[in-house]
């Protein structure tokens, strides 16, 4: 199950997701408000949904959920434990701004069930941080790890974007290096994409900041992947490495896996047994419908059988477990051997899988898989 | 489906009920007649001229009035240009000096307007016995027009000049009244100042029409003999032939002859057009009108051509018959390979209307199946390409276009090339390639930028007149080859457009030339090699070379590009792979938006052509020729 928490305390300029920072954004959409319309969304999916199984995963994602209260953050959890129960191995994530948590509110969340913790760390170096609109103090970042681990989280993310405009190679390079020396259990790093419609697109789009070329952003990539092995992260998924294979998110695996999963809150999707849909977006229209008992639901997609073929390649060949050769078609099947002769992929056993290489190009290693 | 049918065709045409009871078609006195045509560049409002007059005879009325009644393809009502001429009969009658109130007929023969189409003007003008020369009094007379002059005084037309469009406030009648009496002759108070557009002095015109130009002048009773000067398809009726009779009578009961094949036809209708098609039993001397014949292409019934009657037919044809020479060839290929059965069914049909399409079956290494077609020129090769595009939905790769060169080897072969690929290797004598006389008209201000223009393109320089004080004439000789491309833009751009061009191919000149290849990883790819001279081809090689690395985008291996003569390379430029291709993001509600762009860059992939492991996008075949120096 995924939360969504539309808040942040200051909208960057690059981020494309769905959050506000106004406190007030109308009826049940207010901060102090909005955990239990979520619950409403919860307690909606519960009647929905015959017969679901416990939960395997919950992830709550933003915005910045530690922007509400971590009561109100345990209490979600709680309706979620309530309503679906939840596998007794089950993980609990949170994102977290380094900014926004304490050593009590991280006891909180800990002692009600949270077990990982992902912090948005995105950059070691101040103008870097400055040119993304992050308003945390890097110094703060050590102090918030330590707190979260004193509180008994064992696993630990910490998010990097890399291709900032501004930032240098040596930049980059002291990112990696401090987000290394934190010790996480866990490392997401992502290169900048520019968004349509973002503040940031526009100032691209005026020449105000100039994207790096993607020769440069490449080699990031590389050097990225070379420190994080040397320093025991393996990658699983091409943008994330974990240390073993229980500290990879499992919910993301689940993702990637085209598992059922119901997302909560404005904007969130869902995907469940071919079907994925989408709510509106706006917290107030959101908490609008299910004020009034309504589903909160926006749009959807069936998913067909030639869409789903689709899907599985996109994703599956993403990950280091890589992509059953048995999921391709015969005419996608012998495009493998000429990948695997220019080195983008390897074959181990029946599965392709991305050499480092192939995992810069793997948008078009897709299109020559998919027919 | 090719050309919209006159209204009127579908149903068969009709007698003329018209109530004034004008003079009828077969039994009109030559006295009473009057064929002249408008002589205008694009823009000059011939058209509206044109619709004016139908409406002031009252052969259309304005309910009824189109804008440009006369230009019926929708590509020519969109670029407001006339391809095909069409001849229009309109009973006029008379309204001042001593003959006010006598009824007359006047045969409107509309003429294309454009360089490619020189020969079909000549024919229609031919046709006639005076022109308006009509200019737009706020731009004066541009190249194209003055070359038609020359051509309508050539053919001892009398030529009546009007100022068009007095009425926009930008209108300089004085001064380019004086520049066109510098050019005819005459006073400059003679030149008739009209608005089509308001219809001011229109009448004025019809009745100088009448008083200036002579009637036609033929033996009734000699064996016919009637010119073509403009042949249409039309999907109802067939060919539908426009003739003017010179001699004798053409009467719908007689088996027609053309006298440059000897064909025989039967006729199944003659007919005037007033605009709407209408029956006749004869068109007699000096009449213009249309025959039906039943024959199903254009090229059975030529511009140029006279018709006779099989029985007792003329034995001398009419002077000034050319088959239409291809003048430009270019290799136009489906993007599609499955498309080649429908591109070269719908070039059958194109040539059912268009005699001067020629075109045959070639293949290309880089390229696959396709057809290298000749044209008249640029323009022509532009309509048809949009015309095969629009009408057969058809998505086509077009090499750049080349004109045809003649290469004669040491063992004394002589070989003619019209796909540069097909440049001979061994030992070669001599090369010739064609050569256009040029002429363009400018404010002077712009004499030296164009003559800079001119010789970096070969010319060489004829003369140069001045029309006025401040407009001249410049002639040229240069290679045909050289204006091909862009020399037109290029010319527009340096003289912000005030200068105009006219070209008329003079022959053939011996030149060194070399034939420039393109390599894509070491291959050569033949659509883009192509013929220059030597002197510019390093230039040329280097620009190319670095204009491919802008078109064609990273692949995920390196591709050196070489402009090479022979094993002698030129110039080279590489292509880097690409190193990067995947966005780095992919979460839940990234993956509905990510298959849809996954989708879309799929869709981009199908329209690049695969020249050998490199996809080429389908621009760069053309683009990728424009290097000469327009933008410089």
């Amino acid at each position: 199950m995924y939360v969504h928490v539309p808040f942040c305390s200051v909208r960057c300029g690059y981020c494309d997701f769905n959050t506000y920072t106004a406190d007030e954004l109308g009826e049940g959409a207010t901060r102090a408000s909005y955990a239990d319309t979520a619950i409403s969304e919860i307690e909606l999916a519960a009647g929905t949904l015959d017969d679901a199984p416990p939960v395997e995963t919950v992830f709550f994602g933003g915005g910045t959920p530690t922007q509400l209260p971590s009561d109100d953050l345990v209490r979600m959890l709680g309706a979620i434990r309530g309503n679906f129960g939840l596998v007794e191995d089950v993980e609990v994530t949170t994102e977290a701004n380094p900014d926004s948590v304490t050593p009590e509110s991280l006891a909180t969340l800990r002692d009600g069930g949270f077990t990982r913790i992902s912090f948005g760390v995105q950059s070691a170096v101040p103008h870097v941080l400055a040119t993304l609109d992050r308003t945390h103090n890097p110094a703060n970042v050590p102090q918030a790890v330590r707190w979260a681990r004193e509180a008994g989280f064992e696993q630990l993310s910490v998010d990097l974007i890399y291709g900032t405009p501004g930032e240098s190679m040596a930049d980059w390079r002291a990112s990696v290096e401090q987000a290394i020396e934190l010790e996480p259990d866990h490392i997401s790093a992502y290169a900048l994409i520019v968004e349509q419609g973002t503040a940031f697109a526009r100032k691209v789009k005026r020449g105000e900041v100039v994207m790096p070329d993607d020769d440069e952003t490449a080699d990031k990539y590389l050097l990225a992947d070379e420190l994080f092995s040397a320093a025991g992260l393996q990658w699983y998924e091409l943008s994330n490495w974990a240390r073993d294979e229980a500290a990879q998110c499992r919910h993301n695996v689940l993702y990637w896996e085209s598992a059922n999963w119901w997302g909560v809150g404005p904007g969130a999707h869902s995907h469940i047994d071919g079907e994925r849909w989408w709510n509106v977006k706006h917290p107030a229209a959101y908490a609008q419908r299910l004020t009034a008992g309504e589903s909160p639901r926006h749009d959807g997609e069936t998913i067909d059988t030639a869409t789903a073929h689709v899907e599985r390649i996109m994703l599956e060949t993403r990950l280091r477990s890589g992509l059953a050769l048995d999921a391709l078609s015969v005419g996608a099947r012998s495009s493998v051997s000429d990948l695997a002769s220019r080195g983008l992929v390897d074959l181990a056993g029946d599965r392709l899988v991305l050499t480092r290489s192939g995992r810069l190009l793997a948008d078009a290693v897709v299109r020559e898989l998919v027919d | 489906m090719a050309r919209a049918p006159l209204r009127g065709w579908d149903n068969g045409a009709t007698m003329s009920t018209r109530p004034d009871a004008a003079p009828q078609p077969g039994s009109t006195d030559p006295q009473i007649l009057r064929n002249f045509c408008i002589i205008a560049h694009i823009d000059h409002g011939k058209s509206t001229l044109a619709d004016r007059m139908l409406q002031h005879t009252g052969v259309v009325d304005g309910r009824d009035m189109k804008a440009q009644y006369l230009d019926r393809m929708d590509i020519e009502r969109e670029r407001g240009i006339t391809i095909k001429s069409q001849a229009v009969r309109m009973p006029f009658t008379k309204s001042s000096g001593d003959d006010a109130g006598k009824v007359y007929i006047l045969n409107m023969i509309d003429t294309p307007g454009h360089v490619d189409f020189t020969y079909e003007v000549s024919r229609s003008l031919e046709a006639c016995e005076g022109a308006i020369l009509l200019v737009d009094a706020a731009q004066g007379i541009e190249a194209q027009t003055l070359a038609n002059l020359y051509l309508a005084i050539d053919a001892d037309l009398d030529i009546i000049p009007v100022l068009n469009k007095i009425d926009l406030p930008g209108a300089q009648p004085e001064k380019y009244a004086a520049e066109i009496a510098g050019i005819i002759g005459g006073n400059p108070d003679d030149v008739l100042r009209v608005s089509a557009k308001t219809g001011q002095g229109v009448e004025e015109l019809l009745n100088l029409i009448v008083d200036e130009i002579p009637p036609p002048k033929g033996d009734p009773d000699a064996p016919p003999r009637a010119l073509i000067f403009d042949s249409v398809y039309d999907t109802y009726r067939g060919v539908v032939t426009y003739v003017r009779v010179f001699d004798g009578k053409l009467s719908h009961r007689d088996k027609i002859k053309m006298m440059s094949t000897g064909a025989v036809h039967e006729m199944l209708e003659v007919g005037v057009i007033s605009p709407e098609p209408v029956k006749a039993s004869d068109l007699g001397v000096g009449e213009v009108g249309y025959l039906i014949t039943g024959v199903k292409e254009v090229r059975q019934s030529r511009v140029g051509d006279t018709v006779t009657s099989n029985i007792r037919g003329a034995t001398e044809p009419l002077g000034g018959y050319k088959s239409p020479v291809p003048m430009v060839f270019a290799g136009l290929y489906p993007l599609d390979g499955d498309d080649y059965p429908t591109l070269r069914d719908a070039l059958e049909k194109l040539q059912l209307n268009d005699a001067a399409l020629v075109y045959e079956p070639e293949s290309s290494g880089a390229l696959g199946f396709g057809f290298r077609i000749g044209f008249l020129g640029l323009l022509h090769l532009e309509i048809v390409r949009e015309r095969l595009e629009r009408e057969f939905n058809l998505e086509l790769i077009s090499t750049a276009p080349n004109v045809v060169y003649r290469v004669e080897m040491e063992d004394g072969k002589d070989i003619t090339v019209t796909n540069p690929s097909e440049y001979p290797e061994g030992k070669i004598d001599k090369v010739y390639e064609p050569v256009v006389r040029a002429t363009v008209l400018s404010p002077t201000d712009y004499i030296g930028t164009i003559m800079e223009l001119c010789q970096s393109r070969r010319g060489q320089l004829i003369g140069m007149d001045y029309l006025s004080e401040d407009r001249v004439e410049i002639k040229y000789t240069l290679p045909m080859g050289e204006i091909m491309f862009d020399f037109f833009d290029a010319l527009k751009s340096r003289t912000k457009g005030y200068a105009s061009l006219d070209y008329e191919p003079t022959g053939e000149q011996a030149s060194d030339l070399v034939k420039v290849d393109v390599l894509l990883q070491g291959e050569v790819v033949d659509a883009f090699s192509a013929i220059v001279h030597r002197d510019n081809s390093y230039a040329y090689g280097v620009s190319l070379a670095s204009k491919l690395k802008e078109l064609i985008p990273r692949q995920q291996f390196e591709v050196p590009i070489q402009a090479a003569i022979g094993a002698r390379v030129i110039a080279r430029e590489n292509i880097r792979a690409i190193r990067k291709d995947v966005l780095a993001k992919c979460y839940g509600g990234d993956i509905s938006r990510k298959r849809k762009l996954l989708e879309k860059q799929k869709e981009g992939k199908k329209r690049m052509k695969m020249v050998g492991r490199v996809e080429v996008p389908q621009e760069a075949f053309i683009a990728a020729l424009s290097t000469g120096d327009a933008d410089k």
